[in-house]
């Protein structure tokens, strides 16, 4: 048995040690915001915050993660209201959406990190892949949501 | 009264044309008895209907205003979700605070005479093929509305006006909502069918709207087909045999069959699954086995021979695709004549979302959830595949993880149902990232030749182009390949707009055992990169501006020159560079819109490649929503410089060489460019596709910048297999 506190929440898990957490969240804890992609941490979608650090959950073993806080895109707020979100809904910028949980837990943990980033910080932090190709409005978005966050504080 | 019986009591009274006769659904709910994860309001797949009032088979309207409309077109990140309601909202006058959507159902347009008439998306064709009748459908509800009111009130229909989800009677003051209205609207049958409006008359079409379906794409509840999870489901991982054409030999089981959580080991005739409680333990049961396989006639075939296969073709006149003058002729007489040979490779789609199906199959039904292109073709297979009648079969539409064509193609759904036939639940079956990319039909690779005649003053005066690729159109409708020509292959190369006096446009059909579908803007993508770099290759032969050299060449096409005029002063073309940096341009038209790209880049003298500014211009003529197509625009050129820089699936060992985004690259913010996007709108009855047409002249445009920035001219792809360097 594996102890996960998810979103607040603690969880007892039956699941073999190994299991990568990606799939913990989505098949056990049907927590399915967070999304396979590759399986070999290249492409974020399952971008997750453990102990507010972004981590690829998918290369994670279950049993590294016990008695920390695993936050996903579930638990990053209960009504869209983290600034990400919401300049994220305000710049349009998700088309197809699949890649779109693992870039906000990435742009949220960067805005812990620096609440004001530069381009150059951005560059740098977001390396998650849209194939839709919703760069250009997720910098944009980034810009406003550490104004938005700056407004809050 | 379930989904099924639900169906079979509107099926009575409704004709042809069912958008405009009456039915009154029944409320709605999960009546299938599943469950989906935070299901809400436009995040999941259909799931039964909404409560309300049935006005058409496209609208219900809900006593608090709600207005559902239903989508035939796959959202796959292009928009449709929020374009085709408003499209009907346009003519319903609702407040479009009060619209949501949701997928229509591909089996009630099975049985109601294909009452949601084009289901399939692509060929970026959903608005201009849809329009009519989407306008239509609103219009025709509208008039009901205003009916219903006008017959309570004892008043004349045209004495009523529709605006803001409300019917109102001026001279009396009274006034009603259309959630009051609806159940008896939906009761009413118009004896005529309403004008609907023309470009210059519309409110809504051709305004900025944020997509609806964006708020449960930031909190994770949008539901993919990935996301879909059922009472007592079971997972499946599945392998494929490596070499298309191979199959299955025999497979010891044992050692799955002894993992946890494992239920079944499913051997098919060229694949093998495993089943069980969670993805990862059918997945680590799976990679326990050691599947021996019979590769067939294609283990050694490789993308480099077929590279030589195609290229000797090219050495022989082809099959006419276009002909004029005498091309050959007039290159004997040239002052001037310029060779070049291009070479384009095969591309993966790599959408994010690996290809997955859930199928649960019951004695009296089976369900389908998947993201698709085409619910309609999933319907199909499921039924060919489960020997059941189609009636039987409901396909649940989910939100799709990228589509670019891989999504139109239903092998993965055949595969799952195959699974599917011998489990007693309801399964997903998973392709991981490496089966998704291996088990993918391709973009076709190509080989080109081109040799080109100018005169005395540098003026083009003869071209003859061959080229060697494979015919998509062979293995689905062969009937659409005539004398060795499948047009949708020599898009923008057969009847370019370039006037050539002498022309001889030929082509070599080519087949290998890798398998070729639809990717994002399909033929022209390997021909605008091969023509538009040649044209570039001609005008710095002649000596010539390669943006002034076009327009002489297109003066039967002034729509086109304004486009390609519009790009080059957008982008300040003609301004000058430092040495290693440069400009290029390109054109192209594809699914009815013009798009003309200015790439800006910077090489480094080691050859490292930096895009800097793409400007695109476009004409599609009329917009719905001019937000989402700023957006495709961008989506285009991402998805075109990822194919330019890394894109190619190699091929060894008869199969694809690489699974995975490790040694797929593709494009990330820190390289992606600053993109500016301006509409060139030329209006009319004009309505081009938006998610395609700008994803092909990138590529020749980043080329082309790179000649200017360095003098090396790119006549194969990807870039980065290329040495760019200069000093």
């Amino acid at each position: 048995m594996i102890t996960l506190t998810v979103n607040g929440t603690r969880h007892e898990l039956d699941v073999e040690a190994d299991t990568p957490l990606l799939w913990v969240l989505r098949d056990h804890l049907e927590l399915t915001g967070t999304k396979f992609g590759c399986g070999i941490a290249q492409c974020g979608a399952c971008t997750i915050h453990l102990d507010g650090e972004p981590i690829r959950s998918c290369v994670i073993p279950a049993a590294a993660a016990a008695g920390r806080q695993i936050t996903t895109i579930e638990g990053l707020s209960a009504d869209r209201s983290h600034p990400v979100q919401q300049a994220w809904i305000e710049h349009d910028v998700a088309q197809c959406g699949y890649c779109q949980s693992g870039q906000i837990m990435a742009a949220a943990a960067l805005l812990k990190q620096k609440a004001a980033p530069s381009d150059a910080d951005i560059d740098a932090a977001m390396t998650n892949i849209c194939r839709c190709g919703t760069y250009q409005p997720m910098r944009t978005a980034i810009h406003r949501a550490a104004e938005l966050a700056r407004e809050v504080s | 009264m379930n989904a099924e019986s639900k169906l079979s009591s509107r099926l009575p009274g409704l004709t042809r044309r069912g958008f405009v006769k009456a039915t009154l659904s029944a409320t709605g709910g999960l009546a299938l008895g599943f469950h989906l994860p935070a299901l809400a309001a436009m995040n999941g797949p259909w799931a039964g209907d909404p409560e309300g009032a049935e006005i058409n088979a496209w609208l219900v309207i809900a006593p608090d205003d709600t207005v559902t409309i239903r989508v035939a077109q796959s959202d796959m990140g292009q928009g449709v979700f929020t374009a085709m309601p408003m499209l009907v909202a346009e003519e319903l006058e609702c407040d479009w605070q009060h619209v949501r959507a949701e997928y229509a159902s591909a089996n009630r347009s099975l049985r109601e005479d294909r009452v949601y008439q084009r289901m399939g998306t692509g060929g970026s064709r959903a608005v201009s093929h849809s329009r009519p009748y989407l306008q239509q459908a609103g219009a025709s509800a509208r008039e009901r509305l205003i009916a219903a009111a006008a017959q309570e009130w004892g008043v004349p229909a045209s004495a009523c006006v529709a605006s803001k989800s409300r019917v109102s009677h001026e001279a009396s003051g009274r006034s009603k909502r259309y959630g009051e209205l609806a159940a008896a609207a939906a009761g009413i049958t118009l004896e005529a069918e309403p004008e609907i409006r023309k470009p210059g008359e519309y409110q809504l079409l051709g305004t900025a709207l944020p997509r609806l379906d964006v708020p449960a794409k930031v909190d994770g509840s949008a539901v993919y087909g990935i996301d879909v999870r059922l009472p007592g489901m079971l997972y499946a991982a599945i392998a494929v045999c490596p070499v298309w054409e191979g199959r299955l030999k025999a497979v010891d089981a044992a050692p799955a069959r002894a993992m946890r959580g494992v239920k079944e080991v499913v051997t098919m005739d060229d694949a093998l699954a495993v089943v069980a409680d969670s993805y990862w333990r059918a997945r680590q049961a799976l990679d326990a086995l050691a599947p021996e396989w019979e590769l067939g006639d294609h283990a050694g075939a490789s993308s480099e021979a077929f590279k030589v296969r195609f290229s000797k073709a090219l050495d022989a006149k082809g099959a006419i695709a276009e002909e004029a003058g005498d091309a050959y002729g007039e290159l004997d007489t040239a002052a001037k004549v310029i060779e070049a040979n291009y070479s384009a490779p095969y591309l993966a789609h790599l959408a994010l979302e690996p290809v997955n199906c859930t199928v649960h199959i019951q004695p009296d039904r089976v369900d389908v959830w998947t993201g698709s292109q085409n619910p309609e073709s999933v319907l199909t297979v499921t039924a060919e595949e489960t020997g059941r009648p189609p009636e039987q079969v409901h396909v649940h539409s989910c939100h799709l993880g990228g589509g670019f064509g891989r999504r139109s193609r239903p092998d993965f759904v055949a595969r799952s149902v195959a699974v599917a036939r011998r489990i007693d639940a309801p399964v997903q079956v998973i392709f991981s990232r490496e089966e998704d990319t291996r088990t993918g039909h391709y973009r076709p690779m190509a080989e080109f030749k081109f040799r080109a005649g100018l005169d005395a003053e540098g003026k083009p005066v003869a071209l003859v182009n061959r080229s060697a690729t494979h015919s998509i159109l062979a293995g689905l409708r062969p009937e659409a390949v005539a004398n060795g020509i499948d047009a949708s292959s020599l898009s923008w190369l057969a009847n370019s707009p370039y006037a050539f006096a002498h022309r001889s446009i030929e082509h070599h059909l080519q087949r290998t055992h890798v398998p070729v579908w639809f990717w994002r803007a399909v033929g022209a993508t390997q021909n605008a990169f091969a023509l538009e770099s040649f044209i570039d290759e001609l005008a710095h032969a002649a000596d010539t501006c390669p943006w002034q050299f076009r327009r002489p060449l297109l003066a039967s096409r002034p729509d086109m020159v304004r486009v390609l005029d519009a790009a080059a002063e957008q982008a300040g073309f003609t301004d000058e560079l430092p040495r290693g940096q440069g400009r290029g341009i390109a054109l192209v038209e594809g699914f009815g819109s013009i798009c003309a790209q200015v790439a800006e880049v910077e090489v480094s003298p080691s050859g490292d490649v930096k895009v800097k500014r793409v400007v695109t211009t476009l004409d599609c003529g009329n917009t719905v929503n001019p937000q989402t197509i700023e957006e495709q625009v961008q989506s285009s050129v991402v998805y075109g410089l990822s194919a330019a820089l890394w894109g190619k699936v190699e091929i060894q060992d008869g199969r694809a060489r690489h699974g995975n985004f490790d040694r797929h690259r593709v494009l990330k913010m820190a390289e992606t460019p600053q993109m500016d996007t301006h509409l060139v709108l030329s209006g009319g009855d004009k309505w081009g596709g938006v998610g395609e047409p700008a994803v092909p002249p990138v590529v020749p445009a980043v080329c082309n910048a790179i000649f200017a920035a360095t003098g090396k001219r790119v006549r194969a792809l990807p870039l980065n297999d290329q040495d760019l360097s200069w000093s």
